[in-house]
């Protein structure tokens, strides 16, 4: 899942500068030294230091950019996919339908119908898959391929209100029609 | 040009800031109590009613930032009419216009029953559901546009006295050192601290101020038809500079006091100068990064708030924080409260905004926003960073310098391990995909809360040392 990288990241960065602060702690105490010469190399360090971040920030830019989550609103929607129009009010999701099969690539079309929510798509496991927000005026689209049949819940994501956080409402993923027939006739064959 | 005045600080002058001071460390300790009761709530180990939860949330989101604005003007205020000739009028203005705010606020929250974050995004406050109604909601939002003309104020004597002195903001800026060859000294760091602050938060302000007389005409007349992504992009541009200036008002703490321990200068060089200015620009333009996941944004907006966020870190990290630590390397120094939390206030900071940066890259944004992921690097630098620098000047103010007192020593190193731990829990429960801003959570997700509730309490305490340490020094407070 994303959600390991993205904190195996944040971990070893959080970690390198803690090390930087703590180096810098240890030594600060220590007897003074003239401040000319440590400008001098900690600036060249730090001219070094730049570039590398100005490089590293634009190829992580250019990557990280490549595949955004905005097509299907642009217009750009996966042939085949199936829609799914939802509309939140305080405090429930309206959907025109609630189940899909496995491996489908779903489009929800989602807006609002009084205040700003969001809708945050959990999977089976309960870690969230993807998001937009629901507003009021807007649709914004959210396209997501729900590879795992089980019971995914739809949450809200934007404070909306005295029961926001019991806004929650249950999106069944069938096992895939082909999928199903397939493990049948396995499970034949191997009896 | 740019060498300090010094000229003897006025009794109203003194006071004024000891005033805004003291408000400060309470309301501090208040609101994190606040947290506190809320992460306790969502522990299960206080059951408290949903619309309840919702309204100290409202009271804690906008406490905090208030408050942080004010101690944040504080700090500002106090070095900055060293170099120029503030109006001590305007200082007790604000104030006063801060205390009505404060009373229609919880007056909105707590009798009017408001719940709608300190965010109140649009058209929220106009749908309580029972819960709140429009005179509290109006109440709140009054509130809200007293603090902001306040402050306003404040900021346009700062512009009027940086002017006066320095002939523009531009040389504010320090301009003229910056992109040519200036005469004479360029404008010292605190005063080019300020001119920055006063630029972005007179805007963010005056959005503020528009979305707000938005949403009261909407309140009371609902036909007059408002803009749900508008209001939204002017509520986030608002909220994201105001939060913002308050560190960047604070750290001027950082300037003026690390250098007296370190005795080594620290000058407006031309690349401090550079990371000012690319500062004003970014904290005005990054905010579309609390956009991302409003996919009818424009795409360049979007993109364009990942990128400012990414740059963003440069002048935080490779200017401020390196500028520090190359000032601190080997120079000495000696170790006492105030250095300790100025020191901690910079490594909050610095290990904060990580996580910050890489929650604004969109694909994270996707599966991060608006879970506590959020408020783990908001926490991150506003209790390790912000408030760890704000308490740090407070103990410098009270002539607590090289007199660290046990209870100082256990407090510090309490609130910087707790304070990480703390935050910390909040990023792994965005890992984990908990939402922020949930009155209850599942059970799954309850051990969470009931983890980062210790260390809540943890903080709390420490917080609470730091307060009446500085409420009990008030009477040998030294003022230059």
């Amino acid at each position: 899942m994303i959600q390991e990288s993205i904190m195996l990241v944040t971990v070893v960065l959080m970690a390198v500068v803690t090390g930087v602060f703590v180096f810098i702690a240890v030594n600060a105490g220590k007897e003074s030294v003239d401040y000319g010469p440590v400008q001098a190399k900690a600036f060249g360090i730090r001219t070094a230091l730049f570039w590398v971040v100005i490089v590293a920030g634009v190829l992580i830019t250019v990557i990280t950019t490549l595949d955004l989550p905005y097509a299907a609103t642009r217009g750009d929607v996966a042939e085949g996919a199936v829609k799914v129009q939802v509309e939140g009010r305080q405090w429930l999701w309206n959907l025109s339908q609630d189940s899909v099969a496995a491996d489908e690539t779903v489009l929800f079309e989602v807006t609002a119908g009084d205040v700003n929510h969001g809708l945050g798509v959990y999977g089976p496991n309960m870690r969230l898959l993807g998001q937009t927000q629901a507003m009021p005026g807007y649709v914004n689209s959210l396209q997501l391929t729900l590879r795992e049949p089980g019971t995914y819940k739809l949450l809200c994501l934007e404070y909306c209100g005295t029961a926001h956080h019991a806004m929650m409402s249950n999106f069944e993923v069938t096992a895939h029609p082909e999928h199903a027939a397939a493990a049948n006739t396995q499970g034949r064959d191997g009896a | 040009m740019s060498e300090a005045t010094l000229s003897p600080l006025p009794a109203s002058a003194r006071a004024g800031v000891l005033t805004y001071l003291a408000i400060s460390a309470l309301v501090f300790v208040l609101m994190m109590a606040l947290g506190l009761l809320m992460r306790i709530g969502q522990a299960d180990w206080l059951w408290m009613p949903p619309d309840i939860f919702y309204q100290v949330m409202t009271a804690h989101g906008a406490g905090m930032v208030g408050i942080s604005g004010l101690a944040g003007s504080a700090v500002m205020w106090y070095f900055l009419r060293r170099y120029v000739d503030l109006t001590v009028g305007i200082l007790w203005t604000n104030l006063a216009l801060f205390l009505l705010g404060v009373v229609l606020i919880l007056g909105g929250i707590f009798l009017g029953g408001f719940g709608g974050a300190w965010t109140f995004l649009f058209p929220l406050p106009s749908h309580g559901m029972g819960a709140w109604g429009n005179a509290g909601a109006a109440c709140y939002l009054l509130g809200l546009m007293s603090i902001g003309v306040g402050f306003l104020l404040l900021y346009l004597d700062v512009a009027r006295a940086i002017i006066g002195k320095y002939g523009s903001l531009a040389n504010g800026l320090g301009w003229p050192h910056l992109f040519g060859r200036g005469e004479g000294e360029p404008a010292p760091p605190t005063v080019v601290a300020s001119t920055m602050v006063l630029i972005i938060n007179t805007a963010g302000i005056t959005a503020g101020a528009v979305v707000l007389v938005l949403i009261l005409v909407n309140l009371f007349v609902p036909t007059f038809a408002v803009d749900a992504l508008l209001t939204k992009n002017l509520t986030y541009f608002f909220g994201h500079v105001f939060i913002n200036a308050t560190i960047y008002q604070a750290v001027i703490a950082v300037y003026e006091i690390l250098p007296t321990y370190t005795k080594r200068a620290w000058p407006s060089s031309r690349v401090f100068l550079a990371a000012w200015t690319a500062s004003t620009i970014m904290v005005m333009s990054v905010y579309p990064h609390h956009l991302l996941m409003d996919f009818v944004m424009p795409t360049w907006a979007l993109i364009l708030g990942q990128v400012i966020s990414y740059m963003s870190g440069i002048p935080i990290l490779i200017v401020t924080a390196y500028n520090a630590l190359t000032n601190i390397y080997r120079s000495g120094m000696r170790w006492d409260i105030v250095s300790g939390l100025l020191f901690l206030s910079i490594f909050g900071w610095g290990v904060g905004i990580i996580p910050a940066i890489i929650d604004a890259t969109i694909a994270v944004n996707n599966v991060m926003h608006n879970t506590m992921w959020v408020p783990g690097h908001v926490h991150t630098y506003l209790i390790v960073g912000l408030v760890a620098m704000l308490f740090g000047f407070m103990y410098h103010v009270a002539g607590q310098n090289g007199t660290t007192k046990m209870i100082d020593k256990v407090a510090f190193w309490v609130y910087a391990a707790a304070g990480m731990a703390f935050s910390f829990m909040f990023l792994l429960s965005g890992y984990v995909s908990i939402p922020r801003r949930f009155a209850e959570h599942l059970p799954e997700w309850v051990e969470y809360s009931a983890t980062s509730s210790i260390f809540a309490v943890l903080v709390v305490l420490a917080a609470a040392v730091f307060a009446v340490r500085f409420l009990t020094s008030l009477k040998s407070a030294r003022m230059a």
